[in-house]
């Protein structure tokens, strides 16, 4: 006899993606179980050891405005935060903190196994049971059935995984740990396209065996701000350790480029297909052979190790040759290698089989999220596992799924990249693929997304309260500051010199003075009086609102001609092959990928404006 | 639902009687205003529905045409939104710069099909009709897409997309200097940029400016000279195009081996297309061009048929004779300088159309040819393709809005605003320019960034 279980809800893998789906799921009250071949590997980073930066320090953000847990995690674990971008605009005011990756690790561990309904279970789930396109199960390799009313896919770059450097070539998923090689294949059979996909990790060098004197130096912010809105920042303001710079040079490049035969990524021994952001360090050198240096930044892996993480040298040459190479950086030259640089290769999915709530479309109840939906970072994934999580709990108790669309989230525009266009590399987030990033700021989340994470049930009454006294806060201020006049007395006239800004001629408003770019709401605040004192967060949002007032006024109009179309359903019904005027490859193109919406199919490679004219009239003729 | 503005010339660009150019939007009457003058002052946006008010069109000082404007507020009209409609005179010339003048006071030009689009989804027609409605759409969306890039000259559309290069790679450096800020650093940047925007403003300007003098789009009337070899055909192309005519320009980059030349006669815009005589040749390269003059003379708005007057009518002149006997035609009788071998009565016995005797050689009978263009075109039986027109307005308000985004990047640059705030406007420019060349921006800048800049971890 097998062993036989129920659960409502199913998550296949314990790392970024999968913590939070089954803390979404568990948290909205339903029985969770969460798989993972290895329970030491939850929430494991086997890359780079910080959360956040640019765009993805956004997408942290929205996972906390939505009541997630990577904020709050990071916040408790960091040991050096920075506010990246801060001399440009607010959009891209970009926050990343480095991890004790231990720590980080041990304290999702903690919040996992203190949730109520949730349990974990170290095994490999070797099989999906899926009857007539309906989720029913899977079964795990020892044999094992648990059905289910729900599964969440978050198995990362474990499946069918391979590391490989040199000609070395490891059946094991990352950090050594022991791959899944049977789901893939379940998959298959279950009529889910695979891809293959690549990516890296550099060296991990022994801390006593650099030279730091010959590197620079970088330290953290003075005042840290923390991730989760839930933080207060007075908590955070610890010690921190420090990041050092150095370059690669000429001699680095010389046995690179000497070495590029035993490279399994020029010798054709790697199949699949890297990222072009973060490329290795012999890709860089290849594709930029005008460049002299490259930048090499290396990271502390914890407080409590020595291992330093070698950033921006990733790496799938051999080890002698990645022993030489390293020795060549300014710093490194008696490097001492603990662990080996390492290409991984790994079976993921073509996102388009999934329906904007991550669901597969023909699979009922098979939802997935992270880096198996073919995207890269730790960030990403965390995202696209809330989302799933939500609207696998949503499915169960037979709510309406929750999209979140590009108008309102980094979140939104992550998973309508990926399901709505051909993704040849693994994804990454970067803000200049929002339109309209103005509008989705790291500092606005809370505001754009918490009534959303309140309605869905993962924000308590007292944060959302909270909220709406934040948000009432910033239109009263805003319409006072609008109100105040300054005159052009004195002691204003002698403040704005200070400031190298133009006197006064007649009396002006407080905003009108905040919006000249020498000047802001904090610098003002020996003219203004009558300041009230407002809550944590309200001043900033009052000096962005003002200062880029026509900015965010276009972006909000161009937002709401994006919401007609989106708010144009297509039913799942629809034969495209049927409707007339379409041309050709517009019909083939929807029939396969089935877009949720008019908006969505307008950003299908193949689908011309004109189509859309005629999808319009096509639902217009339709509705009876 | 909020709409904007559009404005199309509603009646066909022939000289015939009146035309139309009407515009359909919330905006209609307010944009009207701004057109329209009356001796009384009455101000169009106060008057009531279904009426018809006599006045004139002026841009400022300038009065454009004597018209009848008639209103018609949503939801009583043909697209349910408020529509006017100005009834105008002048023929093309006017219909013209009176879409322009719209379009300059806030109106859109429309997209192919969009009135008959519009009055559909506002349920002003019958739901069994969605599928004559699509099918305009498509079919004038096809036209479209085909006369855009075609219609653009090869030098103009190299100099839009060497602007949407530059762009596009500004683009890419200011996002990778936003993705890696500790590796990419944007110092001294927007002194550089306002320099390189301040180049495109004044390209952009450059086409503007041609724009307005027609040299931007191939338009008017096709006309095609065709006639056997020798007939005189080039000599009477470099006589219609005299120095002392409006020549407007020649067509450098185009691959094609036939020679295009716009001229203007009494104002009516004509682009010329000499071709290679035709003959029954066994010469392969020969026999290309007369195929490709065959194609042409079939697509023509006008055909100029070149005789010569001092040889007999042959075989090559039956067999051009058959080809053109449905379409407009002018009978050029050449070489009248010579001893007449066929005569006009010869010609006209075979072949029935307007004829004027000319002489290339002493310049003599080309008032006559241009006084039978002219007759020919106001009584109407000259006309040419309306989309190509309401196309190349579209294309004149992309550059435009391709301007004003560059405007206000630079703008942005003088008001010290981020670096990422130039962006926006920069991305606007971009898509508009698209517009033109017919190319979505897709994962442009993505694949930019990662060609041209090293970033990532």
């Amino acid at each position: 006899m097998k062993l036989e279980c129920s659960t409502d809800i199913v998550v296949v893998g314990a790392g970024h993606a999968g913590c939070e789906a089954a803390l979404a799921c568990a948290r909205l009250g339903l029985k969770t179980v969460m798989f993972t071949v290895s329970i030491d590997s939850i929430a494991l980073m086997p890359c780079n050891p910080n959360i956040g930066g640019s765009a993805k320090g956004h997408l942290v953000k929205e996972i906390d405005a939505l009541g997630g847990e990577m904020g709050k995690n990071i916040d408790r674990t960091f040991i050096q935060s920075k506010m990246l971008n801060k001399s440009k605009g607010p959009a891209v005011h970009s926050l990343r903190a480095q991890a004790d990756k231990r720590d980080y690790s041990g304290a999702m561990r903690k919040t996992l196994e203190n949730t109520k309904n949730l349990t974990i279970k170290q095994a490999e789930v070797a099989k999906i049971l899926v009857e007539d396109g309906v989720l029913k199960g899977v079964e795990t390799y020892s044999g094992a059935l648990y059905r289910c009313r729900a599964c969440i896919l978050c198995t990362g770059t474990y499946l069918k995984a391979r590391c490989i450097y040199g000609d070395v070539s490891n059946a094991t998923g990352p950090n050594g740990l022991q791959a899944a090689n049977y789901l893939t294949d379940s998959l298959k059979e279950n009529g889910i396209t695979m891809y293959r996909f690549k990516t890296g990790t550099p060296a991990r060098i022994d801390k006593r065996s650099i030279d730091f004197s010959r590197m620079e130096e970088q330290f953290g912010d003075e005042t840290i701000v923390p991730f989760s809105f839930t933080t207060d920042p007075e908590d955070v303001q610890i010690d921190q350790v420090s990041c050092w710079l150095t370059y690669t040079n000429e001699s680095t490049h010389e046995i690179i480029r000497k070495n590029l035969d035993r490279s399994p990524l020029y010798s054709g021994m790697i199949e699949g297909t890297g990222p072009r952001y973060c490329p290795s360090i012999e890709d860089k050198v290849v594709k930029f052979a005008d460049k002299d240096r490259h930048q090499v930044f290396i990271e502390p892996e914890g407080r409590y190790t020595n291992e330093m993480y070698i950033g921006g040298m990733s790496s799938s040459l051999p080890e002698d040759v990645q022993v030489a190479m390293y020795r060549t950086v300014p710093g490194l030259e008696q490097a001492q290698i603990v662990r080996n640089a390492y290409a991984i290769e790994y079976d993921c999915i073509d996102a388009r089989q999934l329906s904007p709530t991550l669901e597969f479309k023909k699979i009922s109840g098979l939802f997935s999220a992270g880096q198996f939906n073919g995207s890269s970072g730790y960030e990403e994934a965390a995202a696209q596992g809330l989302a799933a999580g939500i609207n696998a709990a949503r499915k169960v108790q037979g709510k309406e799924p929750i999209i979140f669309d590009r108008s309102q989230s980094y979140l939104g525009v992550l998973i309508d990249d990926l399901v709505t266009k051909e993704n040849k590399e693994p994804y990454r987030m970067m803000t200049s693929r929002s339109e309209y990033r103005l509008l989705l700021r790291q500092d606005n989340a809370d505001l754009r997304l918490t009534p959303l994470g309140h309605e869905i049930g993962l924000i308590p009454d007292e944060r959302y309260e909270e909220l709406l006294e934040k948000k009432r806060q910033i239109a009263q201020e805003i319409a006072r500051v609008e109100n105040v006049r300054i005159r052009p007395e004195k002691d204003v006239q002698a403040f704005l010199e200070r400031y190298n800004s133009a006197p006064l001629k007649s009396g002006t408003a407080l905003a009108e003075l905040i919006r000249r770019p020498e000047l802001d709401y904090e610098t003002l605040a020996p003219l203004d009086k009558d300041r009230p004192a407002l809550m944590r967060g309200v001043a900033g949002q009052v000096n962005i609102n003002i200062k880029y007032e026509g900015y965010i006024q276009r972006q909000r109009k161009q937002v709401e001609q994006f919401r007609k179309l989106e708010n144009k359903k297509l039913p799942d019904t629809l034969d495209y092959m049927q409707i007339h005027g379409l041309r050709l490859e517009a019909r083939q193109k929807l029939n396969q990928y089935r877009p949720a919406s008019v908006g969505q199919a307008s950003r299908i490679s193949g689908v011309s404006p004109a189509d859309i004219s005629v999808l319009l009239i096509y639902l217009k003729s339709n509705r009876k | 639902m909020k709409t904007d503005t559009i404005a199309a010339i509603s009646t066909g660009m022939t000289a015939s009687g009146i035309g139309i150019v009407r515009l359909s939007g919330e905006d209609a009457f307010q944009i009207a205003d701004k057109m329209y003058v009356s001796k009384s002052d009455k101000k169009l946006s106060d008057m009531p529905s279904h009426t018809i008010h006599y006045g004139f069109i002026a841009d400022d000082e300038d009065v454009i045409d004597e018209v009848l404007v008639m209103l018609l507020r949503a939801p009583r009209s043909f697209t349910a939104e408020n529509t006017v409609e100005i009834n105008c005179h002048g023929g093309v010339y006017a219909m013209k710069r009176i879409l322009e003048l719209a379009v300059k006071c806030g109106a859109r030009p429309a997209e192919p099909g969009e009135f008959t689009k519009r009055a559909f989804l506002n349920g002003r027609m019958d739901l069994s009709q969605a599928e004559a409605v699509i099918d305009v759409i498509q079919s004038k969306n096809e036209y479209a897409l085909k006369s855009s890039v075609s219609q653009l000259k090869g030098s103009v559309l190299r100099v839009i997309r060497e602007l949407r290069e530059k762009i596009l790679y500004e683009l890419a450096f200011i996002e990778s200097a936003l993705d890696d800020p500790e590796h990419i650093s944007l110092s001294e940047y927007p002194k550089r940029l306002d320099r390189t925007a301040k180049q495109m403003e004044r390209d952009l300007e450059k086409l503007i400016a041609s724009s307005q003098n027609g040299r931007l789009m191939k338009e008017g009337i096709k006309t095609v000279i065709v006639g056997k070899p020798n007939a005189g055909k080039s000599s009477l192309l470099n006589l219609l195009l005299g120095e002392e005519r409006a020549i407007v320009t020649d067509i450098a980059g185009t691959t094609r081996d036939t020679l295009e030349e716009q001229i203007q006669i009494h104002g009516i815009s004509l682009q010329i297309i000499d071709t290679a005589g035709i003959r029954d040749t066994e010469d392969t390269i020969e026999k290309i061009g007369v195929d490709k003059a065959r194609a042409y003379a079939k697509d023509a708005d006008l055909i100029l048929y070149v005789v010569d007057s001092a040889a007999a009518l042959d075989e090559n002149d039956e067999q051009i004779i058959r080809m053109i006997r449905g379409k407009k035609v002018i009978i050029l009788l050449n070489k009248t300088d010579l001893e007449t071998v066929t005569t006009k009565e010869a010609v006209l016995a075979k072949l029935k159309k307007p004829i004027v005797p000319v002489s290339a050689k002493e310049e003599t009978g080309l008032d006559l040819l241009e006084q039978t263009i002219k007759d020919m075109f106001y009584a109407g039986n000259l006309s040419f393709n309306d989309e190509v027109y309401i196309t190349n307005m579209r294309q004149k308000s992309a550059l435009e809005a391709a301007l004003e985004s560059i405007r206000k990047v630079r703008e942005s640059i003088r008001c010290q605003m981020p670096e990422d705030f130039f962006s926006i406007d920069l991305t606007d420019a971009y898509e508009e320019l698209g517009k033109i060349t017919g190319e979505s921006a897709g994962e442009d800048l993505i694949n930019e960034i990662f060609r041209r800049f090293c970033i990532g971890k």
